[in-house]
């Protein structure tokens, strides 16, 4: 078998394995969609919040920060004593891994909404959440998408390494590649992954275009 | 209107930017404050819509203490314009104008011809603007939707924080036209802060003039060039100013107080050797009480026996000017005074000085060689 020319291994081991591939692939993307959902929906509100709350905001991208910096392979290890094994603790790893960016780029969005701007709309007297949802908010969308985006292409790669924790994904195809020494097991994970990768970041590019601000 | 009541503003650093401030806004008017950056003029003025509270005082409007209303429905009620213009870059400039309307749920259809109206008022033609975005705008468009965007919930107050200071000297001159336009028709009242005299003397009705945070005058354009209380408020104007001004200039700086007068009964001869004695060639006839009767000159003198009296030779004065006369009604008069010489009057018609063409021009020729040398 392993005289076979690579393609020729590929063309076998795609015959044989395409149902498993077809659905590793759905529970990689179901792992990144999952964790991207949570991480949005917590790293908005917190990127709001400490940009209003400015003694909150060293402390929040600090913690964000230090989670960045754990290599993914412990943080996935550190999770499991929390969660077990499987699923659930790859997305939590995920989800912790994806916060910075999204946290950040809130931040940014928001802070960079011109001073003057902001002053006018103080002055004539709207409130502090019309500011925040009618200005600053759709002000900063696209940069806090650029965030989302950076985060998912992150996110894509580093959720191939949920395999090592059970929690599936294309990474099975390649952790098993790696230990049986099978090449063509390890491309039929990774080139899929990075196409996905790809695929992510064309569409979300479109999503952050599509909401930069009008004018 | 608005009055401020003994209102200060310190900082925690203890440092105080606005010290126990008195005034009170007329309603209709527009009102300047002026004076050097860091004088408090634009604390003062926001302290009125509370974008910065005050330390100790009260500030009412319309009898109504502003630190007990809802900042929000306080804002609401007051236009804001401010230099940086500041228009929201995502929305259309009718959606940037329609904005305060809207949030307070006017019906659709009234925002949008509000919006036409007010486009119209600030010189922006509704069809070719209303759909586009501020960044298409220049600096001068830009700050006409400002304007509009302040006036748009029909407030009855409007505060102007050096609106047009960024503005190219040109499109400033328009936007000051223009809102002076507007302004008389509108008569809202209007705090306007600049650092520009030239600006305030132009749009003010009346400037209150800053210095640390004190109020030094507040005062008509007219009272403060002719009355500076303060030698400050003096230096800031500019002497020069005033004197390019001839309208600013009184009538009495520029007189000279005990002109030759005489009276009608005496003869030709006695009037040479007077006016030879007094070094002139006009002699003011006044009576008795200091009254003016006429006027005669070494030249109606020429043609008449020595002891004709003046009351027959003397000609009636062709122009006169009153005491609160300036500089600027002397000079449209001097060219068609035959001799050239223009008595001045109080109010009770006693002769109190004369301005003659020299005494014009040596005034004003005083004034150049002054300023040349403090140039210098």
């Amino acid at each position: 078998m392993r005289s076979e020319p690579l393609w020729a291994q590929i063309v076998q081991q795609l015959n044989m394995r395409w149902p498993d591939l077809l659905q590793a692939l759905l529970q990689h993307v179901q792992l990144v969609i999952v964790s991207m959902l949570i991480a949005a929906a917590v790293g908005i509100p917190l990127g709001v919040l400490i940009t209003r709350a400015r003694s909150l905001e060293a402390p929040v991208l600090g913690v964000a920060g230090i989670l960045q910096t754990i290599p993914s392979l412990a943080l996935l290890g550190f999770m499991i004593p929390l969660f077990g094994i499987g699923i659930k603790t790859a997305i939590a790893a995920l989800f912790l891994y994806s916060l910075l960016p999204i946290i950040r780029n809130t931040v940014t969005g928001i802070n960079n909404v011109d001073a003057a701007t902001l002053e006018a709309a103080r002055g004539m007297g709207m409130t502090d959440s019309q500011i925040l949802l009618k200005v600053q908010f759709p002000l900063a969308l696209n940069v806090i998408m650029a965030g989302i985006r950076t985060a998912t292409v992150i996110n894509v790669g580093t959720a191939t390494l949920a395999a090592f924790i059970g929690g599936g994904g294309l990474g099975d195809f390649i952790f098993i590649g790696i230990s049986r020494n099978i090449d063509a097991l390890v491309l039929i994970g990774a080139v899929p992954a990075a196409l996905l990768a790809l695929l992510f970041d064309r569409l979300l590019g479109i999503l952050e275009k599509a909401t930069a601000p009008a004018g | 209107m608005i009055k401020f009541d003994n209102v200060s503003k310190r900082y925690g650093n203890g440092s105080v930017v606005v010290k126990s401030l008195n005034f009170e806004t007329q309603e209709g008017e527009l009102l300047v404050l002026i004076g050097p950056s860091g004088c408090g003029k634009t604390t003062t003025m926001k302290m009125i819509n509370r974008l910065v509270p005050h330390s100790e005082g009260r500030i009412t409007i319309g009898g109504k203490d502003v630190g007990s209303l809802d900042p929000v429905l306080l804002r609401r009620g007051i236009g804001y314009v401010i230099q940086q213009i500041g228009l929201f870059p995502h929305y259309t400039i009718e959606e940037n104008i329609a904005l305060i309307p809207r949030l307070n749920k006017w019906e659709e259809r009234a925002v949008k011809e509000r919006v036409r109206h007010l486009m119209d008022v600030v010189g922006l033609n509704p069809e070719a603007f209303a759909g586009r975005y501020p960044r298409e705008l220049s600096g001068g468009q830009q700050q006409r939707v400002g304007v509009a965007r302040a006036l748009a919930a029909n407030p009855d107050i409007i505060l102007m924080d050096e609106p047009f200071g960024a503005l190219d000297p040109l499109t400033r001159e328009q936007l000051q036209d223009e809102l002076l336009r507007i302004q008389s028709e509108m008569h809202k009242t209007v705090v306007f802060v600049t650092h520009d005299i030239d600006e305030a003397l132009k749009l003010g009705d009346r400037i209150g003039v800053m210095r640390d945070g004190a109020l030094l005058q507040l005062d008509t354009p007219d009272r403060l060039l002719t009355n500076p209380a303060h030698g400050f408020v003096e230096e800031f104007i500019g002497k020069k100013r005033i004197y390019q001004n001839p309208d600013y200039v009184p009538i009495t700086d520029i007189m000279r107080d005990h002109p030759a007068t005489t009276q009608p009964y005496r003869t030709a001869g006695m009037a040479v050797s007077f006016m030879r004695k007094h070094k002139t060639d006009t002699l003011i006839i006044t009576d008795g009480g200091g009254g003016l009767l006429g006027i005669v000159s070494a030249y109606d003198l020429h043609s008449v026996g020595g002891d004709e009296t003046l009351a027959r030779i003397m000609k009636p004065v062709a122009s006169v000017l009153a005491d609160t006369a300036t500089a600027k009604d002397a000079l449209k008069m001097i060219g068609k005074t035959p001799l050239g010489v223009i008595p001045v009057v109080d109010g009770g018609g006693k002769v109190v000085g004369v301005v003659t063409r020299g005494s014009l021009l040596s005034f004003f020729a005083n004034q150049w060689s002054e300023e040349d040398s403090i140039e210098k």
